[in-house]
């Protein structure tokens, strides 16, 4: 753990952050976002929920129309220059000159930015060549790359340099489960040395696996903001219970003060009870109930998503 | 032992997030190196792109062509005309001493084709970066939105010296290849040596690409106006068409000296004696000011502007 991660900084701070598009449409609408510094933060929300007009403003390629975005304790977009050469980011997808080799587009964006040491730069470009496993085809055009060697090229390009933040938008989008298996040891890694890492996704067992605080954006709202455990306490657990006499089960967990208990193919399930579930389990073994398996299910991050921005399979506007 | 162990830590890795004022002295100390940097990427990447090859393998035809055609179906001689500095007095002297390619070649690409290949670099210059999504990265790496502009015009205009230079020493080789090399008789009657002639060559090609800064300017300024680069390029090549439109209509006489191409032939002069430089400064002064109107509306455009793409 380093310094940065010290109670009480924040990484990404916004305060009433708005984004207006024309008269009267709001694409983000007073977003008050605290990412603490040290964090894995996982950005979530539907499509067209203004997860990405969000990272713009944070990043400063958006003006907001509204609001305050102070990023590593400088305000965005003012501090670009001072702020942003310490930020790494993958936004909306990889992006490349597909007539330079991979190591020529790194070299490129390693120039762009005015405080990276030239004399390093050979050196800098193939340790981060090598750290996303992309060094065998580096010499070859961007073009000829695939879906997921351009998408590694663009982790690459955020990891030029060791950075105090990165920005991760989708970064696991068109990898191959071995790819998606190493980018999250990498962001894992990345994390242990002290890195905030915002991670934007869909894919929540991903933000379960590798996150220890969420946001839920809807609408251009931020819904809730909070640790990963926090978010999951939101939903209730549920009692299953596998047995062929189910009747007698329905019983006994009403007895024990379950409630919506309902029976089905093969046992029972409910709401627990207000007890430990080795009382609920030995209170019905007791019962001559024959229990052949007793499961507490936690509710998925899916479910408590799912809860806070409803089933609507339509893109919102 | 892991890849970053080879990296300086000093001043980016620190410790809280203040600027640590390590940071802020190399930021001052390397200004060189770092626009050197960019710029070097910038050239690569206008000069690598095999679209750059195509345009400039194409201005080294025109000399080839008109040499040629020149060269076996002219028949109208050597007349020595005095005429006023247009094309024509300088494809008549071709046939006399090939050096003069090189000055018929250049007034035959600058009213068009020229123009052209710098449309096509210059209305590509940031929507083309928009378009593939990398303007998002460099601003982000943060290349910075005034730095970035100024090295897209330096890339640009190196493009005009580079395209007319080709057409230059395509017309050069083309010239003592095909026809006979010597004195060089000016269009006011007297002659000069082949070394003053080449240095007047040399004059008149870096007179022929400072003509083209005015529409880089323009080119640039479109460019920062849309995301789609075709529409960039299809744009300013009409300003081109429009404005050698609006010199042919002769009641607007009154618009034509504040037109960028008004005093693109003004480079005939040099090669007179002694040098009326009347009209070479009124054109480098038309382009310089083209350049600071076009360059501070696409410096103010850039910097307000949303990036989606």
């Amino acid at each position: 753990m380093t310094a940065s991660t010290a109670v009480g900084t924040a990484a990404i701070r916004t305060e009433g952050l708005s984004k207006r598009y024309g008269r009267d449409r709001l694409a983000v609408d007073g977003l008050d976002l605290t990412v603490p510094a040290g964090s894995v933060f996982g950005f979530l929300g539907p499509n067209g929920s203004g997860k990405t007009t969000t990272i713009r403003m944070l990043l400063g390629l958006i003006r907001p129309t509204g609001g305050t975005v102070t990023l590593l304790d400088g305000p965005m977009p003012r501090a670009v220059g001072q702020v942003l050469p310490r930020v790494g980011a993958l936004i909306e997808g990889p992006a490349h000159y597909g007539f330079l080799t991979g190591r020529q587009n790194l070299d490129r964006l390693d120039a762009a930015d005015p405080t990276s040491d030239p004399r390093t730069r050979n050196a800098r470009v193939d340790a981060a060549l090598a750290k996303v496993g992309l060094t065998a085809v580096a010499g070859r055009k961007a073009r000829a790359y695939s879906l997921g060697m351009k998408q590694r090229l663009g982790i690459a390009s955020a990891l030029l340099r060791p950075r105090d933040l990165l920005v991760l938008d989708e970064p696991t989008n068109g990898l191959d489960p071995q790819g998606m298996r190493e980018i999250r040891t990498l962001i894992r890694g990345l994390a242990a040395d002290g890195t905030t890492v915002f991670l934007s996704s869909h894919l929540l067992d991903e933000i379960e696996q590798v996150c220890t605080d969420v946001a839920v954006m809807s609408h251009g709202r931020l819904i809730t903001q909070g640790t990963v455990e926090s978010l999951r306490a939101g939903t209730r657990a549920r009692l299953l219970v596998t047995t062929p006499d189910a009747g007698a089960a329905v019983v006994v967990l009403r007895r024990l003060g379950a409630t919506d208990v309902v029976g089905t193919d093969d046992g029972v399930e409910a709401d627990p009870p207000a007890l430990e579930p080795d009382e609920i389990c030995a209170a019905l073994v007791r019962a001559d109930i024959r229990v052949r398996s007793f499961t507490l299910a936690r509710p998925s991050l899916e479910d408590a998503f799912v809860a806070l921005t409803g089933e609507g399979f339509d893109v919102t506007d | 032992m892991s890849p970053t162990d080879a990296l300086p830590k000093t001043g980016v890795l620190s410790p809280a997030f203040g600027h640590s004022t390590a940071d802020a002295e190399s930021f001052g100390a390397e200004r060189l190196p770092r626009l050197r940097g960019l710029m070097r990427s910038e050239l690569r990447l206008v000069f690598l792109r095999p679209r750059t090859a195509a345009m400039l393998g194409f201005l080294a035809l025109v000399p080839v062509l008109l040499g040629v055609a020149l060269r076996y179906f002219h028949d109208g001689g050597s007349s020595r005309g005095g005429g006023d500095g247009g094309t024509m007095d300088f494809v008549n002297q071709v046939t006399g001493n090939g050096l003069f390619l090189v000055f018929a070649s250049l007034a035959a690409a600058l009213p068009f084709f020229l123009p052209m290949t710098v449309g096509v670099v210059a209305g590509d210059s940031i929507a083309g970066e928009a378009h593939g999504g990398t303007l998002r990265y460099l601003l982000v790496a943060p290349a910075g939105r005034t730095r970035l502009l100024l090295v897209k015009f330096a890339g640009v205009l190196t493009f005009c010296l580079a395209a007319t230079l080709t057409i230059a020493m395509s017309a050069l080789a083309v010239g003592a290849a095909l026809f006979p090399m010597g004195d060089v008789p000016l269009l006011t009657g007297d002659s000069i040596s082949m070394v003053e002639a080449s240095w007047r060559a040399v004059l008149i090609a870096l007179c022929v690409a400072a003509s083209l800064v005015g529409l880089a300017a323009i080119g640039l300024f479109v460019s920062t106006l849309t995301t789609v680069p075709v529409a960039a390029m299809a744009t300013t090549v009409g300003v081109v068409i429009v404005t050698a439109i609006l010199t042919g209509i002769p009641q607007l006489s009154g618009l034509h000296p504040w037109l960028f191409t008004d005093a693109w032939m003004s480079f005939g002069d040099l090669l007179r004696d002694p040098i009326p430089t009347g009209e070479i400064l009124r054109n480098l002064g038309m382009q310089a000011a083209y350049a600071a109107v076009f360059g501070a509306a696409a410096w103010a455009r850039l910097n307000e502007r949303d990036i989606t793409t």
